[in-house]
């Protein structure tokens, strides 16, 4: 009978170290070949004709002159004259030619007219919207009595914008047809297996006649779920121009339509005894994801205030559906509430580091965790020895410190894994799954290899494409506990049935034999051996195969992680510039499997959060609707030099790594905002109330509370 | 980008014979780091470009004696920020050519180019022109105007000078060498620009035909110049606003001052207030009241849009740390 | 494209792209079929156009013409038209696809290579225009099983997750160590400053990029020692 577990901390060779993403030097090279690396024969490349406007209806539409230019070989109208457009750059037509040049000389020659229709994308003033969808109302104990009794109140409005993925690589597909009703693409998704199933459902054909490969993929973080409307156009016009098609979006489409983190706005009053601990919560939140629904933040984030009404709103916009940003509404909910919090230990004339300590039973099963990691980051960022009250800093560039804590689920998703041990004594383990810059090869060769008692480079990893052993979409900080789990219960049953042949030749029961250090042998007498290669020869001709799925028995994964972070920033107060000076993040994710990756995501996600805190913001005109700032120049992403020194601390050790496997791609990147902006409070001597922290929100700030020093 | 014929000319004759050739339908090319992606946009469609990287006789840099700077059209940003003469002769000229975008771009990006790029409104840039209007309104007005003009916004245009060494060279003195149909002449670097009055005006003031082929710099000789740029990001980031300070000191008193600003205006801004202030004032006299008092003159007359007021506060910050840099009393930094 | 000034019947009043074609000689609809037939791969040798003189000066293109180029050391030639970019060449016509295309506007870094020695956005350069010069990619360096010091370094250090923007950054940071081999931080932020990324990999790039300097240094001291 196997048993899954990990394997205890002394016998680890391999998981929990520092181990290099094994697919690094393909990508290092240029060898790894992306989506919109690929090159097939007769390929042709697709453009769009896009809306310029935020709502409007065709009037009239005219393709001729593009079908009959030279080169081109496919057009497809997706909104034909008389449909409604309800966001800018939504597609209207899609051309297929010899070359992007080409299809772009065939857009220019389609003959379009709009009826302009009225268009509203600034929900920022909740007043101002045409239509508000209001949400159902939360109430816990006596929220308006626990408030009244507070001996400590406050109250504030805050917001942070919507922002855009931006992943490097655009959205896209290449589709060849290989038969009548066989296709094959290559996505740049988060989802392979998904993808597969969405190709054939948008294309009536069989499922079973998709193929979906994604070797690599240049960023999703949450807007990669999907083929779109555009991958099923992909495939009509390959079908219908006979040749393989690439579609790829342009930058502006990629910032306009393929993903964004729905908005949050609150009006938030906090009440609090005089000690700090935290009595009421009333708080209204709105925000808009598009026309439909957003997305609802969990408020109050992580402390569950005994006493808490709250109600949150959508406000419909004539913008593209928002998508699951990294840690859906969670750096909203997380933003909204520590900044109130940290807002709150001002007026309270406490540390917030006290108030959050104060508080943490609030918190629930975690407390213990972040009380752990309040510790941590306190060392490292020297906060207390440091730390000053809310505007004690003077002179015209400012030091302030901030700080912020988080929570998210991340438990393993659905995977299966296959592995095989082959009587050469190679080992392959198989995924339909992907790396979205996880390092998911790495994470499931470590697992393999360490099971079987090998070294990493025995293990060959398939993954990223449809017809390997299903598994769930990359969402979520769900992919490493989903790998990592299936191969190890794959690896230890392909063991078993590896024991059961090798049993006889080391006179023991295969139960008692163990897989450790390139050898078999029995566990009781370690001397009684066979090197792996000549154990593997027991095989005969074929090899030995098993599946391994996710959820499934054993202890590997576990949901529920915390982490807390620290900001250091400097403010030019005349200026309003904020310059982050270093950040602190301590993050636990139960037991790591690599931990070099595993660094890379606190690091990541830090670097993700000063960007959005400090420069990025989707600029809609309220003229044309259209979003303004479409490039890398007026997109503001945090470059090299604007990120500060950077300190990363993962809990490992008792009472984290028995905890099992937590995914982390979410959680650092939550906290970023709020430790960001409290830092700048801190330094600011008054509230900047609205995410990002440019110049103009800042001295607005600063002016508005008579602090602004005029020059 | 739609298609085009494309000229390499090995003479400025040559060049300016071709520009003339089919006016209104060609285009110079010389770092292409703009006119690329205004073309990409749809914002420039030439037919024809003339690419000017040929023209040897645009490459010439040389710095010092009485006739001070002398650089070609082509003479890249970066050749400009490592120069040594030029970080002899002009070091505030080297160190704000090194601020100028990111290394990629300074290494192709010309001084003819710099000084001739299109505005990065981004109305123009979305193709609805330099004085967008709709509806008998402006867009900008309407809109959202973040970082659009504090001064000389009257209208109707309303973008801002994109140029971050533009407000320092005029500071300084500079002229330009314009080549064109008709010869050559040469003009201060101010007169190149101008704000449109109506849609399809240009901002620059060359006739059509004519190319900048030289940047030319009166030597320093004993004034005392600092560029300040105010820009969010470290690198890679437009300046939100620029002040350049030129102060002639003679015997310890301020000669004359010279204060442009950049960034604020749709030409590069001369605050003649600010430079009255200065003029006259023992060199030693200038403190941080003064430098504060200089900006505070500059932005007279300042106009904030509805998402702009940031901005005066900006320039005039811009214009007191370049005002106590130029004069020595603060580290030069920015 | 379909976007900003085109068809947005806004700045040109017409709606139609076509009447913007008329730069081309004839009429707009033989502009548009002449710029279409010379494009590469349709129909091949059906139109090649005499090329015109103006002002005593030959003239290239719209259709393609014969360039030649030098990279990684190698000799390469394609039929273009002038309007394609060296990034659009190596990408699409010489299946070097290790530089990418992210903004194609010169603002992001993905494309960096190096041409006659300096980093420079391969979008923002014309095929036309990089002839004659050495150009290098991050397919010049050593491939996954022969890295380069640097090529290790990032992989050493985790400088890359998704890796999209990985070889412009390799070639952005190749081109600071072949000026400079010992940078110090401040030159790095400085050299990797016109490239960005999305995964948030700066802390590794940094670490990277002054470890190989490092490793360098210490090489030579071990050479004179």
């Amino acid at each position: 009978m196997v048993e899954y577990n990990w394997p205890d901390a002394a016998s680890r060779r391999l998981i929990g170290k520092r181990i290099s993403r094994l697919d690094g030097p393909a990508k290092v090279s240029g060898a790894a070949k992306y989506t919109y690396d690929i090159q097939r024969p007769g390929m042709l490349h697709a453009r769009a004709l896009r809306c310029p406007h935020a709502h409007a209806r065709v009037r009239k539409l005219d393709v001729s002159a593009a079908e009959r230019m030279p080169g081109v070989k496919a057009v497809r109208v997706v909104h034909a004259e008389g449909a409604e457009i309800q966001w800018a750059l939504d597609e209207v037509a899609f051309v297929a030619a010899v070359s992007e040049d080409v299809a772009e000389d065939a857009i220019r020659a389609i003959v379009v007219e709009y009826e302009v229709l009225p268009h509203f994308v600034n929900e920022e003033r909740l007043e101002q919207a045409p239509k508000v969808n209001p949400g159902d109302e939360q109430t816990e104990g006596d929220p308006a009595g626990a408030m009244a009794a507070a001996a400590v109140r406050v109250k504030g409005t805050y917001g942070l914008p919507v922002v855009a993925h931006n992943c490097l690589e655009a959205h896209g597909h290449v589709c060849e047809w290989t038969g009548k009703e066989e296709l094959s693409t290559w996505s740049s998704s988060q989802a392979v297996s998904g993808a597969a199933a969405q190709f054939a459902e948008g294309l009536a054909i069989p499922a079973s006649n998709v193929r979906v490969v994604t070797q690599y993929m240049g960023g999703g973080f949450g807007s990669k779920f999907n083929i779109d409307s555009w991958g099923l156009e992909c495939a009509r016009l390959a079908k219908q121009a006979g040749a393989p098609v690439k579609l790829m979006l342009e930058r502006d489409a990629e910032l306009t339509v393929a993903g964004d983190r729905p908005s949050a706005f609150a009006h938030i009053e906090v009440g609090a005894a005089a000690d700090g601990a935290i009595t009421a919560w009333i708080s209204d939140s709105w925000g808009s994801g598009g026309l439909g629904r957003a997305g609802s933040p969990p408020i109050p984030y992580v402390f569950q205030v005994p006493n808490r009404r709250h109600r949150h709103s959508s406000v419909p916009t004539h913008t593209a559906s928002s998508r699951a940003w990294r840690a859906p509404n969670h750096p909203q909910a997380c933003f909204l509430t520590l900044t109130a919090i940290d807002d709150l230990a001002a007026a309270l004339k406490m540390d917030p580091l006290a108030v959050l300590r104060k508080n943490l039973a609030l918190s629930g099963k975690l407390a213990r965790l972040y009380g752990e990691e309040l510790d941590v980051a306190d060392r490292l960022m020297d906060w207390s020895q440091r730390w000053r009250q809310r505007g004690a800093a003077t002179g015209v560039v400012r030091r302030g410190l901030g700080l912020s804590l988080h929570t998210w689920g991340g438990r393993g998703h659905d995977s299966n894994c296959d592995v095989s041990i082959y009587p050469d004594g190679t080992v392959s383990a198989r995924i339909s799954t992907q790396d979205i810059g996880t390092g998911t090869r790495t994470v499931m060769a470590i697992v393999a290899a360490e099971t079987c008692g090998l070294p990493l480079e025995a293990v060959k990893v398939e993954i990223g494409d449809s017809r390997l052993p299903t598994s769930s979409a990359s969402g979520g900080s769900t992919t490493v506990g989903g790998v990592s789990s299936a191969t190890r219960r794959a690896a230890e049953d392909a063991l078993a049935q590896l024991f059961a042949k090798v049993a006889p030749q080391l006179g023991a029961a295969a139960s008692d034999l163990e897989a450790a250090d390139g050898v078999v042998r029995v566990k009781a007498h370690p001397e009684r051996r066979l090197p792996w290669r000549q154990a593997a020869r027991a095989l005969g001709v074929a090899p030995v195969t098993a599946r391994g799925t996710n959820p499934g028995p054993g202890n590997l994964t576990n949901s529920g992680s915390a982490g807390v972070q620290m900001a250091e920033v400097e403010l030019d107060v005349e200026t309003g510039i904020v310059r982050v000076v270093k950040m602190v993040a301590v993050q636990e994710c139960g037991l790591i499997i690599d931990l070099t990756t595993a660094e890379s995501q606190v690091y990541g996600g830090l670097i993700m959060g000063i960007s959005y805190a400090l420069s990025e913001e989707k600029v809609m005109d309220p003229v044309t609707g259209r979003m303004l700032n479409v490039d890398f120049e007026s997109y503001k992403l945090a470059g090299i030099g604007d990120v500060g020194e950077l300190v990363v601390h993962m809990m490992t050790g008792p009472g984290y790594d028995d905890r099992g496997v937590i995914g982390l791609g979410e959680p650092p990147v939550i906290s970023p905002g709020a430790a960001i902006a409290n830092a700048v409070a801190n330094a600011a001597g008054v509230r900047v109330p609205q995410l990002p922290l440019t110049p103009e929100r800042v001295l607005d700030a600063l002016a508005a509370a008579g602090s602004g020093r005029t020059a | 980008m739609q298609s085009f014929e494309y000229a390499s000319p090995a003479t400025v004759d040559q060049a300016v014979r071709l520009l003339a050739a089919e006016p209104g339908k060609s285009a110079v090319l010389a770092g292409g780091s703009d006119l690329l992606a205004l073309m990409k946009d749809g914002v420039e469609r030439p037919g024809l470009l003339v690419n000017l990287k040929a023209i040897a006789a645009l490459r010439g840099l040389r710095s010092g004696g009485k006739e001070g700077l002398r650089a070609g059209a082509l003479v890249t940003i970066d050749q400009l920020a490592a120069d040594p003469g030029v970080r002899r002769d002009y070091p505030v000229l080297a160190t704000a050519a090194g601020h100028v975008a990111g290394p990629q771009i300074r290494n192709v990006a010309t001084v003819g180019g710099n000084l001739c790029q299109r505005p990065r409104c981004w109305y123009f840039r979305s193709g609805y022109g330099l004085v967008p209007q709709r509806d008998g309104k402006s867009m900008v007005v309407e809109g959202d105007n973040r970082y659009h003009a504090i001064l000389g916004n009257e209208g109707p245009a309303y973008f801002v000078h994109p140029s971050t060494l533009s407000p320092l060279l005029i500071a300084l003195g500079a002229r330009v060498a314009v080549h064109g149909p008709r010869g050559e002449r040469e003009i201060e670097l101010a007169q190149l620009y101008r704000t449109p009055r109506r849609d399809g005006e240009r901002e620059l003031t060359l006739a059509p035909g004519e190319v900048v082929t030289a940047l030319l710099v009166p030597p320093l000789a004993g004034r005392r110049a600092w560029s300040y740029e105010i820009r969010q990001r470290t690198a890679l980031d437009w300046s939100l606003a620029t002040a350049a300070v030129v102060l002639d000191l003679q015997e310890n008193r301020v000669l004359a001052a010279r204060v442009v600003l950049g960034q604020v205006a749709p030409v590069p801004w001369p605050a003649a207030a600010a430079e009255d202030l200065l003029r006259g004032q023992a060199a030693d006299a200038i403190d941080a009241a003064l430098a504060e008092r200089a900006g505070e003159a500059a932005v007279q007359g300042a106009r904030a849009l509805s998402r702009n007021r940031y901005k005066i506060q900006l320039a005039r910050v811009a214009v007191k740390r370049a005002v106590l840099a130029a004069a020595g009393q603060m580290a030069q930094s920015g | 494209m379909g976007k900003k000034a085109k068809n947005t019947g806004e700045s040109g009043g017409r709606a139609s792209g076509l009447s913007r074609r008329d730069f081309l000689r004839g009429s707009a609809a033989a502009g548009a079929l002449g710029g279409a037939l010379l494009a590469g791969g349709e129909g091949a040798g059906a139109a090649v156009a005499a090329p015109r003189r103006l002002a005593g000066v030959e003239l290239a293109g719209p259709g393609a013409v014969a360039m030649s180029f030098r990279i990684n050391g190698k000799r390469r030639q394609a039929s273009l038209e002038p309007r394609v970019t060296l990034l659009d060449a190596l990408r699409d016509h010489l299946d070097l696809t290790a530089a990418k295309k992210v903004c194609d506007r010169g603002t992001c870094g993905a494309c960096t290579v190096i041409v006659a020695g300096q980093a420079v956005y391969a979008c923002s350069v014309l095929a036309i225009e990089a002839q004659g010069k050495a150009i290098e990619t991050v397919e010049g360096l050593g491939g996954p099983d022969k890295l380069q010091p640097l090529q290790a370094a990032f992989v050493a250090n985790d400088a890359q997750q998704c890796g999209f923007c990985t070889p412009g950054f390799v070639m952005a940071a190749k081109a600071l160590l072949d000026r400079n081999p010992h940078p110090a931080l401040a030159d790095v932020h400085r050299a990797l400053s016109g490239n960005f990324c999305r995964c948030g990999t700066y802390a590794g790039l940094r670490q990277a990029v002054l470890g190989t300097s490092r490793a360098d240094a210490g090489a030579e001291d071990g050479g004179h020692g």
